[in-house]
């Protein structure tokens, strides 16, 4: 599938707005309903959109899980590089995010658990145990702010006059 | 006591005596705002803060300070190759609608003429008019994309005739201009020797094709004033920061009325400014991209609700023709807000030319939008 401009600008929309309709889209990068549809699944079914979901403020609900970002100091074997092991670790449902990074550490993961001990019980059987894992540091989250480009704290309203030239 | 019979004679403002209307009622959707939907983006607001933390609160010199000056100068430099003398030639104003006061008070005397085109921005005229001058006004018609006929305004102009306002891209109906058709009206100016008065304010919002600025004109500066801000680009309007950049002799006359009625631009905002110009650029980006969306998401609707328009080049204004609906502009937009409580403003704020129109401003949320067409839609199809 090859990635034009209009496919681009399809994707840019539905990153801001994955519930947007399909005629809206259709309209906004002026195509027909059919080959818009036929575009997005095209995207979908060729791996350049994963998934669809909602970014939820679980801190409103008050029952927010409990977060950990962790990095991990690695030693590299002969066998495999960084993508071996980060793949392991990804296998793991707990495991929300993973990145390779510049600096001390090698990688950092995201951590979800019902609670911190729930997390501190995982990093200690799963995580430290691994062979090629050689150092941990573990860093519970305490409250989000923004998640996923989105503030999560209360946001300005609409303050301007209702009629302007 | 009295009052000036000059002031008198100017009528109201025709978005004032609608926003009267508007006032006080709950739950509309307007689509009658000028200004953008999105706050000031945060890197400009947060050295808006840091500004006044560190004591930024004094007068500045009458023309704005040096550094702003600088980077305004640079930035048309980079874009158009012109140059413009930071010390004499750029003057900072407490937004467009300042300068374009100073430019008409700089130029006008009692009895001379400004052609204007319509429909137009509403404080075109007025601001002649307080100056004691005429205005003469050249019609644009939807047929031709309401751009301006070289012919018309060449008939308008008399020995009178000291300026030619234009506002590309343009309020209310959105069009833009040919770089040819700006060079024609150029030509006009130099042959009678008069100013070319440029509102470029939504110079930034194109969407389609190249930026038409008068900057890009060869030879512009002899007779060019123009005028541009923060307000739309830089979602700044209540800041009230602006600019004006000219020759010398022009920019010195307006300074002269600038420095002892409004002194200088508030400090707060200039500082702002200086970071809009130097890092914002992508803010800028971001917000355009989502009025380019809402365009298309408007004019599709537009044209499936059966309201003839003209696409719109550039800024957040579409200007559709209401006359299939046997309605006049003003009829039009009180029964919808009666009916829909959807607010747009009636045409013919922006001089009579705008009769049979409405103005839809597409700085708005898609779910309001999307919301208030289907209103829309509903109104018109009942009314005809």
């Amino acid at each position: 599938m090859e990635i034009g401009e209009k496919e681009t600008e399809i994707l840019n929309i539905l990153q801001d707005d994955g519930k947007i309709s399909l005629e809206n889209l259709s309209d906004m990068v002026d195509l027909d309903k059919d080959e818009v549809k036929e575009m997005v699944e095209g995207l979908e079914n060729n791996g350049y959109i994963k998934k669809y979901k909602a970014v939820i403020n679980w801190e409103k609900l008050e029952k927010e899980p409990a977060y950990a970002s962790i990095n991990i100091k690695v030693e590299l074997s002969r066998e495999g590089g960084y993508d071996k092991i980060a793949e392991r670790i990804a296998g793991f449902p707990e495991v929300e995010n993973i990145r390779l990074i510049s600096g001390e550490y090698d990688l950092r993961i995201v951590v979800k658990g019902g609670s911190m001990r729930d997390i501190a019980d995982f990093i200690a059987e799963k995580i430290s145990p691994l062979e090629n894992v050689r150092d941990t540091v573990t860093h519970f989250v305490l409250k989000t702010y923004k998640k996923d480009g989105e503030k999560l704290f209360e946001q300005a309203e609409d303050r301007r006059i209702q009629i302007s030239p | 006591m009295k009052t000036s019979k000059k002031v008198k004679s100017v009528p109201p403002s025709g978005i004032r005596e609608f926003f009267e209307l508007v006032v006080g009622m709950d739950d509309v959707i307007s689509l009658g705002v000028g200004e953008p939907d999105f706050v000031t983006p945060w890197r400009i607001r947060e050295s808006g803060i840091y500004s006044l933390e560190a004591g930024y609160t004094s007068y500045t010199s009458n023309k704005g300070l040096l550094k702003l000056r600088k980077l305004i100068s640079e930035k048309i430099r980079n874009e158009y190759s012109k140059n413009f003398d930071p010390q004499n030639e750029v003057l900072i104003t407490t937004g467009v609608s300042e300068a374009y006061d100073l430019a008409i008070r700089a130029i006008v005397d009692e009895g001379d003429e400004v052609v204007i085109m319509e429909p137009s921005y509403v404080s075109y005229n007025p601001c002649v008019n307080f100056a004691g001058g005429k205005v003469k006004k050249v019609t644009t018609e939807l047929k031709n994309g309401f751009k301006p006929n070289f012919e018309d305004i060449k008939q308008k102009i008399t020995d009178k005739t000291v300026a030619i306002v234009i506002n590309y891209p343009n309020n209310p109906t959105g069009t833009c201009i040919s770089k040819e058709k700006l060079k024609n009206i150029f030509k006009i100016a130099k042959e009678n020797d008069i100013w070319l008065i440029s509102d470029e304010i939504y110079s930034d919002m194109v969407f389609e094709g190249e930026k038409t600025s008068s900057l890009e004109i060869k030879n512009a500066k002899d007779n060019l004033i123009l005028l541009d801000g923060f307000s739309k680009s830089y979602a700044m309007t209540g800041w009230r920061i602006g600019y004006a950049v000219g020759k010398e002799e022009i920019i010195k006359t307006m300074n002269k009325i600038h420095q002892y009625t409004m002194l200088c631009a508030p400090i707060l905002s200039q500082k702002a400014a200086i970071e809009a110009l130097k890092n914002a650029r992508p803010d800028v980006e971001e917000m355009i991209n989502k009025y380019r969306r809402r365009k298309k998401l408007v004019v599709n609707k537009l044209e499936k609700i059966g309201l003839d328009h003209y696409e719109p080049d550039g800024s957040f204004y579409v200007f559709p023709k209401i006359t299939s609906t046997n309605l006049s502009s003003k009829e039009f937009a009180e029964k919808l807000l009666d009916r829909k409580k959807v607010a747009v403003v009636p045409g013919t704020a922006f001089g009579e030319a705008g009769e049979g129109f409405i103005r839809i401003s597409f700085s708005t949320g898609k779910k309001e939008l999307n919301l208030a067409l289907n209103k829309i839609n509903d109104f018109v199809k009942n009314q005809r």
